[in-house]
């Protein structure tokens, strides 16, 4: 589904990702973990480019992404969902705008098709009665959540989340991470999640890799990384680097 | 400019930021008119009086305020108003990654925000402008009758007299340029912020002080131009 090889991303002097190289299969979920500043965010939108990478190449189901124009770039990305840190919500418009925006631009559904996933989305977020809220209304929980409808409301095939339980209380964050999983396994999608949250990782990767001094420096499923006796990955994940690490 | 042109066009979204900018704009270049026609007629008069040619009061009035005045004093107020509006919230909009959401989910963002904000400037100007001039006018209207006996009547007549359609043409059209200023500078700004909520902060000061510039410098050119295409004017 996706693949990235020899990936480059450097800002003036700062190398952010010096080599990037990994794949992602159909429908599985893959964790990218890392230090704050080792170019995580910076992954996920060359992915989709938001940022032009200054070498490498990214295959998104066999289209070669840096060789698309804008036109087959935005055909893509209708199959592509991507959860921003913020929620990125459009403030100057209701939830229900939020969520027919791509619909109706992208989409030539008519108006009774829109309605239906608009709610379908809602119901399965549970937001169903924030449908007239304006986004300054909502909570950063709910933030997420509508984040996550309006994602998901193009049945994309891949899904991109950059930070999904940042901000939240570990309740909160808990429930938004099962709320992915149960997303994904019902939408049959492919994702790939930027986190810092070990518990979020565990709900979520069915495998993880991490980003180290611009590279992957370790690959696997959380239970190897987390056991591991690599000194890096003993540090990462102690509990006490997840508390002081955790937003 | 070529995203201007090219279907499709968002007319909704066009039609609701020329109301919003518009109405937020009304109030505030409706005074600024009312005031800047009455302390001009003010001020104008005692000089005319000076060589008995009080007269021509409602025709100068007339012809300062439509040719000049009205156009540009709207356009700076409404480079205040909107322009730095407008930076505002693109900037907003870009540092807190909506912009990029929109890239994303397959609509051009510089064609929904940029250019519809455009359009909108560009052609909502003209119609305060126009509101402005005759506010302006009545402003003047009740500064000559606080000082001399003339009707209302009278005073349009003259004011009619004065100023030829070469006059007003010339001073309307050039506020479709200001409007295209007011939005484009506001705009560029704005989207192109970066560096969190300074960024937005400056791109908010920064849209008012060059399109404020952009308008008086293109005023320049445009009588300059408007004089040399049309003689008529002079």
């Amino acid at each position: 589904m996706v693949e990235i090889k020899n990936l480059h991303k450097k800002f003036d002097d700062n190398v952010v990702l010096d080599g990037v190289s990994l794949s992602v299969d159909e429908a599985q979920n893959m964790v990218v973990f890392g230090r704050s500043g080792t170019g995580k965010s910076v992954l996920l939108k060359c992915l989709i480019r938001l940022m032009e990478p200054d070498e490498g190449d990214i295959l998104v189901e066999g289209k070669d992404v840096l060789k698309l124009d804008i036109k087959e770039l935005n055909e893509l990305r209708k199959d592509i969902g991507f959860l921003f840190q913020g929620a990125a919500l459009y403030d100057s418009m209701s939830v229900r705008e939020n969520l027919e925006f791509p619909l109706v631009r992208n989409f030539n559904f008519d108006k009774n098709e829109i309605d239906t996933r608009v709610n379908k989305v809602l119901e399965a977020v549970s937001l169903e009665d924030a449908i007239d809220k304006m986004p300054a209304e909502l909570s950063g929980g709910m933030k997420k959540r509508i984040g996550l409808a309006r994602a998901i409301i193009t049945k994309p095939k891949l899904m991109l989340y950059d930070e999904p339980t940042t901000g939240l209380d570990p309740i909160t964050a808990k429930e938004i991470s099962t709320l992915i999983l149960e997303l994904q396994k019902a939408y049959n999608m492919t994702s790939v999640v930027v986190t810092h949250d070990l518990l979020c990782a565990k709900i979520i990767a069915d495998y993880a890799i991490v980003l180290n001094e611009g590279h992957v420096s370790h690959q696997g499923t959380i239970e190897e990384l987390v056991s591991s006796k690599d000194s890096f990955l003993k540090n990462f994940f102690s509990d006490e680097v997840f508390k002081n690490g955790r937003n | 400019m070529k995203e201007m042109f090219i279907p499709p066009y968002e007319v909704h979204e066009i039609r609701k930021h020329m109301i919003e900018l518009g109405m937020k704009t009304l109030p505030i270049v409706g005074v600024t008119g009312f005031i800047i026609g009455l302390v001009m007629t003010m001020q104008l008069q005692p000089v005319l009086q000076r060589f008995g040619a009080e007269a021509f009061l409602p025709g100068s009035i007339g012809i300062t305020i439509v040719r000049e005045l009205g156009p540009v004093i709207t356009a700076l107020i409404f480079a205040g108003r909107v322009s730095s509006g407008i930076g505002a919230e693109l900037g907003s909009m870009r540092v807190t990654e909506q912009i990029d959401a929109m890239e994303v989910s397959g609509v051009n963002p510089f064609r929904f925000l940029v250019v519809t904000r455009v359009f909108a400037t560009t052609f909502i100007l003209p119609i305060l402008t126009v509101y402005v001039i005759f506010i302006a006018l009545f402003g003047g209207y009740i500064a000559v009758v606080l000082v001399q006996n003339m009707t209302w009547q009278y005073y349009v007549d003259r004011v009619v007299f004065a100023v030829a359609f070469a006059d007003a043409v010339p001073g309307v059209m050039k506020t479709f340029v200001f409007g295209f200023i007011v939005g484009i500078v506001g705009a560029y700004l704005g989207f192109n912020a970066k560096n969190g909520t300074e960024g937005v902060g400056r791109a908010s000061t920064t849209s008012v002080v060059i399109a404020s510039l952009l308008i008086l410098i293109f005023d320049m050119v445009l009588v300059k131009l408007t004089l040399w295409l049309w003689p008529a004017v002079k």
